[in-house]
């Protein structure tokens, strides 16, 4: 791990009226990177987040993505990087294919790249069977799995994923995971939430947000050690319990 | 691949394999205008008349007969008041009552008689032709009756009023009434809804952090639209030529120019919709209780606006399909140039252009 900043924030602060939903947040994120990004609901993950993808401008701080300031250069990340929503968000009255192929498109994969690039994908994921099947008619896992593929079909450096796996068993949870590795080992960073606290320990690194701040960042490894505890499940209670506001 | 080309396949992929829509969309003005021309159709046959007469007259006893002779009368009732008239209206019992003064055949021999048509005139396209045949009925039974006599005739007046109807509008009128309400469906709701559904499901959030530019997904989405409701006008057009036998009058060029101004006016209006609404089914109710049955009863296409309290003219004025169908009944039917149109296009101009604006100013890229 180079000291390849892909991410790089900085007192990030994010403000609705009287209410501070992120406050004062600094960290970076480093090229290939699986970085789980924790806190329970309300903390103020998803609107750290909405910053990071260029979808909602910070109050105050600073913040670059990929090397594109989170101010001006909303545009330019948005091209460089890759979402995956928590709900699924593929269309379902369209196939496979026509899914892929828009994504391709809406990124700019050059025309004659994309019959190659979708193959490859589908290949690679064990799905080409489905190719021209109706979104629609997939089980939820092979619909996540189709939405990080199609997340990442662009080559994007960084992939934002916002609760990735909910809602499914943990074998789907598992194969799912085998996906982000693989991703990651391809050089694309990760950026994942989860309130999976097994999922907190497949993290390199993970940071913990408690009403709006970090109040933790490290290898799940050395988190567990600090606070001498044995698993991240334990070490999430103890450190969520300081917090003041919930949903 | 551009963005933009993605995006218009995707739009119609959606439309496409959504077949039942499609159908709806594509077959209902089909069906309603060859409704129009069929079923108002100008046959006139089996008309029921009543006869008011004061007193027994031989002579109008003679008329009756003749009249219930022919193949296009049947006298069913006969009154001697004009209360008992307007109850045979009323209850729809009859089609028109000759009403004959009292004294009528003494009258008619020695200074003239009059004798009045009334007709019911609810059905505006038959109402005219009754009242026509039931009078040449009438001046042949006197011709026969006085022949060689030609004095009589001229002291005979015969004064026709027609009921419910007084301006008889005519099945001509449905045409721009049921292009504008279908034009107004296909763009509007159907716009708006698809724009919404996507925020439901989700994949709104997707492409908001995708690069996909505001403009391009906006246009995108409504080009098929576009297409399919220029297509539907096509079709409407030619249907309303060939079947019903619409004049069109004033230039093709003039008809489709005005309609594809309404269409891109619709257009910006589902657009307006879809950036305030959340939910498919609010869009929907949007469109339809705000636009579309306003467009339906202050248009003129149902009721005519000027019989109507003040405030709702006002309102009238804000509605676009009123703007449009009184420009296209102007110009298909009454055959006039855009000299006479022009104040119609430019209001509906500047709707399309405050309708855009105001979309976009809501629109929100960030959410």
């Amino acid at each position: 791990m180079a000291d390849d900043k892909v991410i790089e924030v900085r007192n990030l602060t994010k403000k609705f009226g009287d209410f501070t939903a992120v406050d004062h947040v600094s960290f970076d994120v480093f090229q290939g990177e699986i970085f789980g990004f924790l806190g329970a609901n309300g903390a103020g993950k998803t609107t750290a987040m909405r910053m990071l993808c260029g979808l909602s401008i910070p109050t105050s701080g600073e913040g670059k993505v990929a090397g594109y300031d989170v101010y001006r250069q909303a545009e330019d990340i948005k091209r460089n990087i890759g979402y995956m929503s928590q709900r699924f968000s593929l269309y379902e009255d369209l196939r496979v294919y026509d899914n892929m192929k828009l994504f391709a498109g809406i990124y700019g994969v050059p025309r004659k790249e994309i019959p190659a690039r979708i193959d490859e994908m589908l290949q690679r994921l064990g799905l080409s069977e489905i190719k021209y099947k109706m979104v629609g008619e997939l089980p939820l896992g092979w619909k996540q799995r189709l939405a990080f593929s199609v997340a990442i079909l662009h080559r994007p450096r960084v992939i934002f994923l916002d609760e990735p796996t909910g809602g499914v068993d943990p074998s789907t949870r598992r194969q799912f995971w085998e996906m982000i590795y693989e991703a990651a080992d391809g050089g694309i960073t990760i950026f994942v939430t989860t309130h999976y606290m097994d999922e907190a320990e497949y993290c390199n690194r993970v940071s913990m947000m408690v009403d709006g701040k970090i109040v933790a960042l490290d290898s799940p490894k050395n988190l567990k050690a600090g606070y001498g505890l044995s698993s991240m499940s334990q070490v999430f209670d103890l450190i969520a319990r300081g917090a003041l506001r919930s949903e | 691949m551009t963005q933009f080309e993605a995006f218009v396949r995707k739009e119609f992929f959606h439309i496409f394999r959504d077949t039942r829509t499609l159908l709806i969309i594509v077959g209902m003005p089909i069906v309603l205008i060859t409704l129009f021309g069929f079923a108002l159709s100008l046959e006139i046959r089996n008309v029921n008349v009543a006869i008011m007469a004061k007193q027994n007259d031989p002579m109008i006893n003679r008329l009756a007969d003749r009249i219930n002779r022919s193949d296009c009368f049947e006298v069913t009732d006969v009154v001697s008041s004009e209360a008992a008239v307007d109850s045979l209206m009323r209850r729809d019992v009859v089609d028109a009552v000759l009403m004959f003064d009292s004294g009528f055949s003494s009258q008619l021999l020695r200074d003239g008689a009059k004798l009045s048509v009334v007709s019911d005139a609810s059905n505006p396209l038959l109402a005219p032709s009754e009242a026509m045949y039931l009078i040449q009925a009438v001046n042949n039974f006197f011709a026969d009756e006085f022949e060689g006599m030609a004095q009589p005739q001229a002291g005979l007046t015969t004064n026709v009023r027609m009921l419910y109807n007084p301006q008889l509008k005519s099945s001509y009128n449905f045409v721009p009434g049921v292009m504008g309400l279908i034009l107004m469906i296909i763009c509007a709701l159907m716009t708006s809804v698809t724009i919404v559904r996507e925020k439901e499901s989700g994949t709104m959030e997707v492409l908001l952090v995708s690069p996909v530019r505001k403009l391009t997904m906006l246009v995108a989405k409504m080009i098929p639209y576009f297409v399919i409701a220029t297509a539907v006008l096509i079709i409407v057009l030619i249907l309303a030529y060939t079947v019903l036998k619409v004049p069109l009058s004033g230039g093709l060029g003039l008809i489709l120019g005005i309609s594809l101004l309404y269409i891109i006016l619709s257009l910006a209006l589902g657009l307006l919709v879809s950036t305030f609404t959340k939910t498919q089914l609010s869009a929907t109710l949007i469109c339809g209780m705000v636009f579309i049955v306003p467009s339906m009863f202050l248009s003129d296409l149902v009721f005519p606006i000027e019989n109507f309290p003040v405030v709702f003219k006002w309102m009238a004025q804000i509605i676009p399909a009123k703007w449009y169908i009184g420009a296209i009944r102007k110009v298909m039917i009454e055959g006039v140039s855009i000299m006479y149109v022009w104040k119609d296009i430019v209001i509906m101009a500047a709707m399309t252009v405050i309708l855009i604006g105001l979309s976009f100013r809501n629109y929100k890229e960030r959410l």
